[in-house]
Parts: C-alpha cells; structure tokens; sequence
C-alpha cells in the first residue's frame, strides 16, 4: 500500500492502470486533459501505449481497435468532446468492444464553461448515440472512489464487452485527496470471454442464440478471425454462411440481446450506498459528489430529530429503480440534490410512479456546491407542506 | 457439373493450405481465395462488373506474393461500398464509423506492432470525413497501408459527388455539373508526410498488384489509390456505362510516372514525361518514396527508455 496526495484524474488513471489498461488515446479537453497528461507519463513507463489523437472520435476508434488487438483500453473526455464521439461511442458499444470513457463533466451545453463542473450528463450517457444503444455508466463521489470506480469500470467492460463510462465531475476531477493505493498485483482483473473452440471453428463474426448472451471475442493475430462490427444489424455476408442484417428478426433480436446482457445482470452491476435507509420518511437520493451534501444535511437532520437518510447512486445506468423503489418504501418525501436542471429527478420519479412520495429537487446549474443548508431548507418545506 | 454447381459445391476449410509456389499471375485465383478469403456462401455483395472484386484479386496476389500469414493480418475500414470486402477475407476486421479507419488502424498497429495492419477505405470516407485521420497517421508515419478504392463519388448512398470527383461531372447531388475541384489524393498524402505513395487502376491489375505488394511491404505509412471504377453510378452519368467504357477511361486517361514499369505491366498505357505534350489525368506509378522514422519502433524506444528510467527510480 502506498500513500498518496492525487487529483481525482489522477485517480482514474491509476484505478484504469491497476486494472490492466494499456492503451490510452486521448485528445487535450478542461477539465479531463489531466487524464491524458497523467496517462502520458504513466503507460510508457509501465509498457503501455499513449496516443495522442487528432480528435476525440479518432480516440474511441483508436480503443476500438486497441481493444480488438486484445489489449485493454481507455479514453477520457468532457463537454463538446463528449458530444463530438458519441458516433464512435455507440459503434463501440453495439460492436461490442470492451473499453472504458471516463467523463470528467463540465458545466453548460455547447462549449460550455470549460473550468467549471456539472452533473449534466446523466442522461447523454444513455441516450447519446443513436438508435437505442444500451449503457452502463457509474459515478464516484470521492478521489479514493474515482481510483476504485475505475478498476471497477474495466472489469465490468471485459466482463459484458461493452464501453463503460465512468461520470467524473470537474470538481472531483480537480479535487486533490490523499488516497491509500493498494498494490496493483492484487487486484482482481477480469477478462473478456474468449473463443474455447479452434481457430477454424471459430466463425469471426460472434453470434449467440442466447438473448442475453455475451459472444466470446478473440484477438487479432491470435490465429483466430475476428470481426468487430455491429452483427445483426449491418446488413453484411455474415461468417456463419447468411447473408445477414437483411432479415429483420435478426436486428430485432441484436438489440434486445444487447439490452439484455445488461439487464439481466443489473443485480451484479448496480451498486447504491444507502445510509440512514431503515427509518427514512425523508430520503436524499444523489450522486457524484451532490452525495457528500446529502450525507451532511441527513447526519444534521437526525440531530434536529428529523428521520432523514440518504441513497447514493453509484450506478447511474442501468438505473437502480428496484434500490430507489426500497429505500423510499417508509418515505414521504424524497430531495433530489443535483447539478442539474432534474435529470436524475425525472428518473427517480419515474421509479417511484404509482407511489404517491413527493419528489423534489435542489438544482444549481451555476457550478456552486449544493450545501447541506440548503438542503436541510428544502427538508423544512417539504415537511411543512405534507 | 455445371459451372455454377462447381462455384456452389462446399469446399473442405483449408484455412492452413499453402498456395503452390507458381508465378504471381498465373495462380488460380481459387486457390488464393482458400488462402485469403472467407466467403462461405459464395455470395459476392459487389455490384456486377464492380471493380472491387478485381481489386480484392489484386490484394490476394500481393499476399500470396509477400506471402502473409493472414491470420497477422487486421484490416480497419467505416461506411462505402468497399466495406463489404473486408469481411470476405480472413483477417481480423474493425469496422469503425464512417472515416475511422486510419484511427481504428493506429490503435490496432500501436497496440499490437507485430500485425500487418491495412485501412480499407473509399475516397468519400477517407477523404471527405475521415480526411483528418488520414492526414495525421500520415505524418506520424505509422506502420500501416491505406488502401483508398477511389470511385469518384458515394457509392453506397447512391453516387453522390466526394472530393475526389472530376470537375463538371454529373452527379446525384452534382445534377448541374460538380461545381468543386477535385483533391488529388497523392499529393494530399505527400504533403501530410506519407513515406510511400502510389496511385494504380484496376485497368492495370498487375501493376496493382505489385504495387499493393509493395505498398504492405513498407516501413512505414504507405498510400496507394487504386482508381476503380463505378460505371453504375458516376458512369452511367458521364457517358460511360459500362465496365468496359471505364476500363478504357483509365487505360486512355493514365501515365506511367517512369519508363521503370515494365512493358507488360502497362497494358498500352505510355509512360508519362514532363516535357512531354501528353494530356492525361491520371499519373500511375509509386510516386513517392522516402525513409523516415517510423512511429511504433520510435514509441518503442521512447517506451524502452521510461521504463528503465521508472525501473531505476525505484531502485533507488
């Protein structure tokens, strides 16, 4: 174990080092370039590659072919660059290539305002890319977290071959922490599934019968062929002798499995911190950093005598309804607190449908900290109008 | 048996068959295709008389010539006509988006130096949208071979104008005449930096053939645009609508750049001198060569050298 003072992008480097990444390709953007500025230094001088890419789309094709290669790989964005590569985003996701984009969010659509920090992306890493690809995403709250959350990250793309992206916040990004990193070699790393059967057995183009099947995928060189694109959907000679993608059930059945192998395994990817949960008539529900607020306004709400707790989503896609639906079983209000105009709101309401728990939200999308203040007021007032 | 039934009868997996060792021409394209091509149902997506199918031939007979292990071989590509070929080989295959392909093939290459690694790519995707990439992997001089089937125009969505289109032809989206001038994609690659350029037709397929050769060869970022032709589209618009009327378009239209071509590469085609009073469109040949430091051994030192400078600090 090694103690160290890091910002939170250094974090998520070392978390992606510690989980095997070997292949970073990044693109300079406030306030992510630290992670491409760390990673410089950092996969050189452990064997690792660093690439420096023309733009922020060619940094996701690049970890799209890294990744084929079989080596483990990752990118990192914010704002305006993370609109610019949802295209290969959603290319990476449906061709199945394990990878990890960590978005360190800043605050403000366009360009935006590059030095500051938001929580604007919740539903951008869902419903980025076109044509309903699926996501997982999951957002730290602290430094130490941004480390573990990154080895978590990796493991989970490997584990359903799929991009995963981890919500940074400006404000944890360029927060410094003292973290207790622990030795690398530990770590437990996961691997992608790859082929059992021989090479000439192995028809390149991955398929599976299962409909929520995750297709084993080779490496290229490895003697195997090895086709890395969206199978099912694109209507191309399909390896296994069709011609594929002409056939409607095909791309029916392509999207619902891509779905699905996230879905049917919500259990083992979604991750919440419920605190103060047992006795809560009034329920925090936040995330990324907004949660250490949450956590502050509960302890002092119990202080005053106010049954107040606090659920901290970890996962943010798939979204954890069935945890939100548990945490507010005893609930009479639920405060949203989010650096945002209610994105995280809208899905809470929509978990807590048929109900009747009010749910409201404290936004600032002007970069400020929401305060525990701030929410301990916004507690008066909805206990005051039930 | 028929033909056809011949064409349609399974044949054993031969993934491990070596090609006998005959000269390059004169082998049996079948044979190369056990090799090199994985089209199971014997179902070619090209257009009839399409180019890319001769293009394809040439790029097994470089194989066969280099003698490429193909299962080292991982091919990067995004949206055209040309996609589709991609899957009839047997090599590994990344099909980014639309003009990814020399940023799919930089990842490859970087994290796995050990493979031949080639773009297969339109003149629309690689120079139109993925123009960006191409530039930038030529200047790193990273070791990959980009292939571009120029075809003058957006095959795929039905022959719109690309950058590549002539000056005044008809178009879908060019209706009145194209009103742009044309990229000439060589000197781009030239002026990017690339360490090897040639330009080819599919009129002339064994020079294309030896030129691709080469081209994979290479140390370095090499380009070669093989000139194929789309008589579907761009020439049925521009009074030309047969294969054939484009073949000879090329074969009339293109200059060798040196009297070093062999007579029975050129098929009549003259050898293009600068004083000269010849008119032609299409300077064919290997139009640039230069050694330069190529981007994966110099990642390789810089790497070799981080690491012993870590490793010693820990020591320490």
């Amino acid at each position: 174990m090694t103690r160290r003072l890091l910002f939170g992008n250094e974090a998520f480097c070392e978390g992606l080092i510690a989980a095997g990444v070997r292949f970073y390709a990044g693109y300079p953007i406030t306030p992510a370039t630290e992670v491409a500025e760390a990673m410089s230094r950092r996969m050189p001088e452990i064997g690792g590659t660093y690439v420096q890419m023309e733009d922020e789309l060619s940094s996701v094709s690049a970890i799209m072919g890294a990744s084929g290669a079989g080596v483990k790989s990752a990118t990192a964005s914010a704002g305006p660059g993370m609109a610019l590569l949802q295209n290969e985003l959603g290319q990476a996701i449906v061709a199945e290539v394990p990878a990890v984009l960590v978005n360190v969010q800043r605050a403000g659509p366009g360009i935006g305002n590059a030095t500051q920090s938001g929580q604007m992306e919740v539903m951008q890493a869902r419903y980025g890319p076109n044509g309903e690809c699926p996501a997982v995403a999951i957002a730290p709250s602290t430094v130490e977290e941004a480390f573990w959350l990154s080895v978590k990250a990796v493991n989970l793309s490997e584990r359903l071959r799929t991009v995963v992206i981890v919500l940074g916040e400006g404000l944890l990004g360029l927060q410094r922490a003292v973290v207790d990193l622990p030795n690398y070699d530990e770590i437990e790393q996961e691997e992608r599934p790859r082929p059992t059967v021989a090479p000439n057995d192995f028809r390149g183009i991955y398929t599976t019968d299962d409909p929520a099947g995750i297709p084993p995928m080779a490496d290229f060189g490895s003697g195997y062929k090895s086709v890395i694109n969206t199978v099912g959907i694109q209507p191309i000679g399909g390896g296994d002798g069709s011609v594929r993608g002409q056939d409607l059930t095909d791309q029916d059945f392509t999207i619902r499995r891509l779905h699905q192998k996230i879905l049917s395994r919500k259990d083992e990817i979604t991750f919440t911190d419920p605190y103060m949960l047992d006795d809560a008539e009034i329920v925090y529900i936040a995330f990324g950093t907004q949660a250490l607020s949450a956590r502050v306004a509960a302890e002092e709400a119990r202080a005053a005598g106010i049954k107040a707790g606090v659920l901290r989503l970890i996962t943010i896609w798939p979204f954890p309804d069935e945890a939100v639906r548990a945490a507010c079983e005893r609930a009479r209000a639920v405060i949203v607190p989010e650096m945002n105009l209610g994105q995280a709101r809208m899905l809470i309401t929509n978990a807590l449908a048929g109900t009747g728990v009010l749910v409201e939200g404290i936004n600032h999308v002007d970069s400020t900290f929401i305060t525990p203040d701030e929410i301990l007021a916004k507690t008066e007032e909805v206990r005051t109008c039930h | 048996m028929s033909l056809i039934e011949q064409f349609d009868a399974p044949r054993p997996p031969s993934r491990d068959k070596k090609p006998t060792n005959r000269p390059d021409p004169m082998t049996p394209i079948d044979e190369l295709a056990d090799v090199y091509a994985d089209v199971p149902d014997k179902h070619f997506r090209y257009c009839p008389g399409c180019g890319l199918g001769m293009a394809q031939s040439a790029l097994m007979r470089a194989f066969h010539r280099l003698d490429l292990d193909i299962t080292q071989v991982a091919t990067a590509g995004g949206s055209g006509c040309y996609s589709i070929m991609a899957h009839y080989f047997k090599s590994g295959h990344v099909h980014g988006s639309h003009g990814r392909g020399c940023a799919v093939a930089t990842g490859i290459k970087m994290a796995r130096p050990e493979l031949k690694v080639l773009t297969l790519q339109g003149d629309g995707d690689l120079l139109a949208i993925g123009g960006n990439h191409f530039i930038h992997a030529a200047r790193r001089n990273i070791d990959i071979t980009v292939i571009c089937f120029n075809n003058f125009g957006f095959g795929d969505t039905g022959g719109q104008f690309a950058p590549t289109t002539p000056l005044n032809s008809v178009t879908e989206t060019s209706q009145q005449g194209m009103p742009e001038p044309a990229f000439d994609a060589c000197k781009l690659a030239i002026g990017a930096g690339a360490s090897f350029v040639a330009r080819t037709t599919v009129a002339h397929p064994v020079h294309m053939t030896r030129v691709l050769a080469e081209a994979i060869d290479w140390k370095g970022f090499a380009f070669v645009e093989i000139l194929q032709h789309c008589h579907v589209l761009w020439g049925r618009r521009n009074g030309m609508p047969e294969a054939i009327d484009m073949m000879n378009f090329y074969r009339d239209e293109s200059a060798f750049n040196t009297p070093q071509v062999p007579e029975e590469e050129r098929f009549g085609t003259p050898v293009y001198s600068e004083d000269g009073e010849q008119k032609v469109n299409f300077i064919l040949g290997v139009l640039h060569k230069e050694e330069r430091p190529e981007f994966t051994e110099e990642y390789a030192k810089l790497r070799a050298k981080a690491t012993a400078d870590a490793e010693s600090r820990a020591g320490a």
